[in-house]
């Protein structure tokens, strides 16, 4: 029973919830069971609150009963520790947060919360979301549940816990922030989706902020139809984000329904790259085949500014970073270095002491780039770069309606291995960046094993708040995909 | 007659620019809801996102925002339908996010002017933007020897920076620029001015130069609190800088800061220490847009400012350009006038308003708002001059009573028995008596000395305690000494 309740998808889960074939509490408990048996080997929580979920799951069970319950009534899930969580500390991975409980919840939480879904805890990432393989979390590395026996490898990153949970049978579903692909590597490198929706449709409020024009929440599922039901739910107008868009949110779980019959695929030729794996190729091209198999019609398309968007990216994101880090200063809440000097040392102290290298490296990147005599050369020309790149797409998607990429250059790597060259692992990103730089909704679904049994997941793009045609075209190719591969560390095993 | 520094080489004159911090009068700062009272016990208006808490962003504060706008509008600026917020970052213990949200790069209002008048002429003062910013909060470095505390109450409060030209050219022509623009926010109803509460101060950039050449090197002495200050820091910050040049020296571009105790300007940080502030877009906020309708309907609404009110004053009630100026400085005296001159002698008002009222006001301490004479008051005390129930000695008594008690001036007259004599028999009856105890006087006045009338009416209004009618002792004492 317990290891059946660890596999199910959200939809089948609510179903049977509400057919009372189990309660919300057994459901919950099973993860909670999970947790304990598998996170040690994992770590891919930072903060399990295994009360809390029981006391949410018999509130859920009690609505349950009284027939009101929300659309995720019982529905436990991981929230990435970037999300601020009433009565419950959050931390973004970082020591400088100390022992920070906020008193406030995040919008996307509270929408999640509004609509039943139980907490089980704040999932492991790369320290204030920076990082491509969850290594540089004041927590410790997460261990990608597909590592063979006796080698640790990397579930990617920032939101490398939240997948790792969710892969591993953990949760139900997470909470994830894109940056530069923070939800699409990990969720690639992990072998579940994972889908980043457009800039402006979850709100950012209440979200340890990294680079605020590039962050996106969004969610993880072990299937595309759980990503847009996760996402119906913590999407909406936020007035306390002046940037999200008052938009409706449209029904994303219907969309995974549509089919692609009719639709036109755009292949990017600037994402074929040098030197990448020829099975990553492989299974671009059986991507396309899928998709041509379902009604849809393929289309070279060209993005011609894509090559410079990983340095654009390494120039905007560090330098709103640099702003964003200075409330660190262990003047009002957090880790306080303890000098008897000045104002400075205090400052000096506390962030040499709270910061670990890897946030260290792009607070100086940034504030370098943004100081006088730099700004034009590289923060003026980086934001012109950005909207050449949005105008690549626009043009793109004058003639198709999404695009089929690979989400990442390879499949998951061990731990260590890139972490003492942040520039190859800044590659790690190189197919995730743009869409974060136009801020279009982009996906990635899990659609093959390399030859070590690894998964590789490929990348829809789409345009503006038409994540609905992202999800039809990530539910088409799952379909075909038919990809049932399982961890070898998983839930009830 | 220009203003000009006297040095061994010369006269040199002041170039002098202002950039006022004017704090926006509204019930919540300009991207938290947290209130803006002045005063409170400190840290007990701060929200999360004043105290720059993790997650929190920022939410404009759309009547900061029509508050700038009105300001635009009263100053006849460009009112700019986008314009954007930038980040400036620094380190500091009361800048709780590390940084000021403020308009360097598109201000929400462009070029627009002030007209001051000093020594009768009047000049117009560029002007240059205006732009909307966060205010910090305040450091305690005295409460405690060793430690320092922080109050964020202010954190967040909305400022408006106003930048003019440099086009101001003597002390005076600071305080007048000054005390025009905190009459015109004051009219407005955007910032009350009130430099004690900081709630408006100036940078003061001063340079000097020969007459004829182009500028030379400026100073910029920071964060000025009061009218008076501003004017001695100009005058000693331009007599610093001609010593400066005329020893050999050349003026460093700097912060320096104002002793009012000394009376001095001192160093505060060169340019090569300047704080590099790293501005760019700030990308929590989208670019500020401005319907033109809605600017129109914030100007449909304006109060009429103090030069159209000035101007009105001289055309509708014959005041002098002086008098008008002076009423219509501040609002509150504008409106007292025009109450009490409605349907009476507009001159007449304007005279016991600028005068006794002022007075009054004056040796006790209150202002307009809290005047112990209302205007109701002093009109009805004019209507009774003007019907001649009292007379023009008795009514400085009268005011006197009015501004003791706070009474009606009718109910003083009554109580009082200070109603004027009209009855010519008492008239005639106390000349009597004035005439057969000054004989000696008589025949001189007879005699060719008539200035000694003057002394005949003083003798006869004191004998009736002050209330004879003016007019008739005149006249009967004229026909009784003729005869």
């Amino acid at each position: 029973m317990t290891s059946s309740l660890t596999e199910l998808s959200i939809a089948a889960a609510s179903e049977a919830l509400r057919a009372r074939k189990f309660s919300a509490r057994e459901l919950t408990q099973a993860h909670v069971d999970a947790i304990a048996a598998l996170d040690s080997q994992l770590n891919a929580f930072i903060t399990q609150t295994p009360e809390l979920a029981l006391a949410g799951a018999d509130q859920a069970d009690a609505a349950l009963s009284r027939g009101d319950a929300g659309k995720l009534a019982g529905i436990p899930l991981g929230i990435k520790d970037l999300f601020c969580t009433t009565g419950v500390r959050t931390t973004a991975a970082s020591r400088i947060l100390g022992h920070f409980v906020p008193p406030y919840e995040s919008t996307v939480t509270a929408n999640l919360l509004r609509d039943g879904a139980v907490f089980l805890g704040k999932t492991n990432l790369d320290e204030f979301a920076m990082g491509s393989s969850n290594e540089s979390s004041a927590f410790g590395p997460v261990t990608n549940p597909w590592s063979p026996p006796g080698k640790a490898l990397v579930p990617g990153g920032s939101s490398g816990g939240s997948a790792a949970a969710v892969s591993a049978g953990l949760a139900m579903g997470a909470t994830g922030t894109d940056t530069g692909g923070s939800i699409r590597q990990p969720a690639s490198l992990c072998g579940i989706a994972g889908m980043k929706p457009t800039y402006g449709r979850c709100s950012r409020y209440g979200v340890v902020a990294f680079a605020s024009s590039l962050d996106h929440p969004g969610p993880f599922g072990r299937s595309v139809a759980d990503c847009a039901t996760l996402l119906g739910s913590m999407a909406g107008f936020d007035p306390k984000d002046s940037t999200s868009a008052d938009r409706a949110v449209p029904d994303f779980a219907a969309a995974c329904a549509r089919g692609v019959k009719g639709l036109r695929i755009g292949v990017p030729r600037e994402y074929r790259q040098d030197g990448m794996a020829q099975e990553i190729d492989a299974l671009w091209e059986q991507g396309l085949a899928w998709l041509r198999d379902a009604g849809a019609t393929v289309v070279d398309v060209s993005l011609p500014h894509t090559k410079y968007g990983l340095a654009a990216y390494y120039i905007v994101a560090p330098a709103e970073a640099s702003s964003n880090l200075a409330r660190y200063d262990g003047v009002r809440f957090g880790l306080r270095g303890q000098t008897n000097g000045d104002l400075d040392d205090l400052y000096e102290l506390t962030r040499a002491e709270g910061f670990g290298e890897e946030v260290q490296r792009r607070i100086l990147i940034g504030t370098y780039v943004l100081s006088a005599g730099y700004y034009d050369a590289y923060y003026t020309r980086a934001q012109k770069v950005r909207a050449l790149i949005l105008r690549d797409f626009t043009e793109a998607f004058g003639q198709v309606d999404a695009l089929l990429t690979p989400t990442t250059p390879n499949a998951a790597f061990a731990q260590g291995e890139k972490v003492d060259d942040p520039v190859t692992m800044y590659l790690n990103d190189v197919f995730t960046v743009p869409a974060d730089l136009a801020g279009i909704p982009a996906m990635s679904v899990p659609a093959g094993l390399d030859g070590a049994g690894l998964p590789l997941g490929l990348q829809v793009m789409g345009r503006p708040f038409d994540e609905e045609t992202v999800f039809a075209v990530g539910a088409a190719i799952e379909k075909s995909a038919g990809f049932t591969a399982r961890p070898r560390l998983r839930a009830g095993v | 007659m220009s203003y000009t520094v006297a040095g061994a080489e010369g006269e040199w004159e002041i170039v002098c620019g202002l950039e006022v911090h004017a704090q926006v009068t509204s019930q919540a700062k300009l991207f938290s809801g947290a209130s803006t009272e002045f005063g409170a016990e400190p840290n007990s208006q701060v929200s999360f996102v004043d105290a720059g808490f993790p997650g929190m962003l920022p939410v404009i504060n759309a009547e900061c925002v029509a508050q700038a706008v009105r300001t635009g509008l009263g100053l006849d600026a460009q009112i700019n339908l986008v314009s954007k917020f930038d980040r400036k970052n620094y380190f500091y213990a009361d800048l709780p996010q590390g940084y000021q949200i403020s308009q360097l790069y598109h201000p929400i209002v462009g070029a627009g002017h002030v007209e001051i008048e000093v020594e009768g002429e009047t000049r117009r003062i560029g002007v240059t933007r205006l732009h909307l910013e966060q205010d910090a909060g305040k450091s305690l470095h005295d409460q405690d020897p060793s430690r320092s505390f922080i109050d964020l109450n202010r954190s967040g409060v909305a400022l408006m920076e106003i930048v003019s030209e440099p086009d101001i050219r003597s002390p005076e022509e600071a305080g007048a620029y000054l005390r025009k623009l905190r009459s015109i926010l004051r009219y407005l109803g955007t910032c009350d001015g009130n430099m004690e509460e900081g709630s408006m101060r100036a940078d003061v950039n001063v340079s000097v130069r020969k007459h004829g050449e182009p500028f030379r090197t400026r100073c910029e002495v920071k964060n000025v609190n009061s009218i008076r200050y501003v004017m001695h820091a100009v005058e000693v910050e331009a007599r610093r800088q001609v010593d400066v040049w005329e020893s050999g020296g050349e003026v460093r571009q700097e912060t320096r800061l104002y002793d009012n105790v000394r009376g001095e300007t001192r160093s505060m940080r060169s340019k090569e220490n300047a704080h590099d502030y790293r501005y760019f877009p700030d990308p929590d906020l989208l670019p500020l847009v401005l319907e033109e309708a809605w600017v129109a309907e914030l100007k449909t609404h304006l109060p009429e400012l103090p030069d159209a009110k000035r101007a009105r004053f001289v055309s509708q009630y014959g005041l002098s350009p002086y008098d008008a100026a002076v009423l219509v400085a501040e609002q509150a005296t504008a409106v007292f006038f025009e109450s009490v001159a409605h349907g009476r002698d507009a001159k007449a008002a304007a005279n016991w308003v600028m005068g006794d009222l002022f007075g009054a006001l004056n040796r006790t301490g209150r202002t307009i708002e809290d005047s112990p004479v209302s205007a109701a008051a002093l009109g009805e005390m004019l209507d009774l001059m003007a019907d001649n129930t009292i007379n023009g000695r008795i009514a400085k008594d009268v005011f006197e009573a009015m501004v003791e008690t706070g009474d009606m001036p009718g109910a003083i007259v009554e109580a009082r028995g200070l109603r004027q004599v009209t009855d010519t028999g008492a008239i005639d009856a106390a000349i009597e008596a004035v005439i057969a105890a000054n004989g000696d006087k008589v025949e001189q006045y007879r005699g060719g000395k008539e200035k000694l009338f003057g002394f005949f009416v003083g003798q006869v209004m004191k004998a009736m305690a002050g209330k004879g009618n003016p007019a008739l002792v005149n006249e009967a004492l004229k026909t009784r000494l003729a005869a």
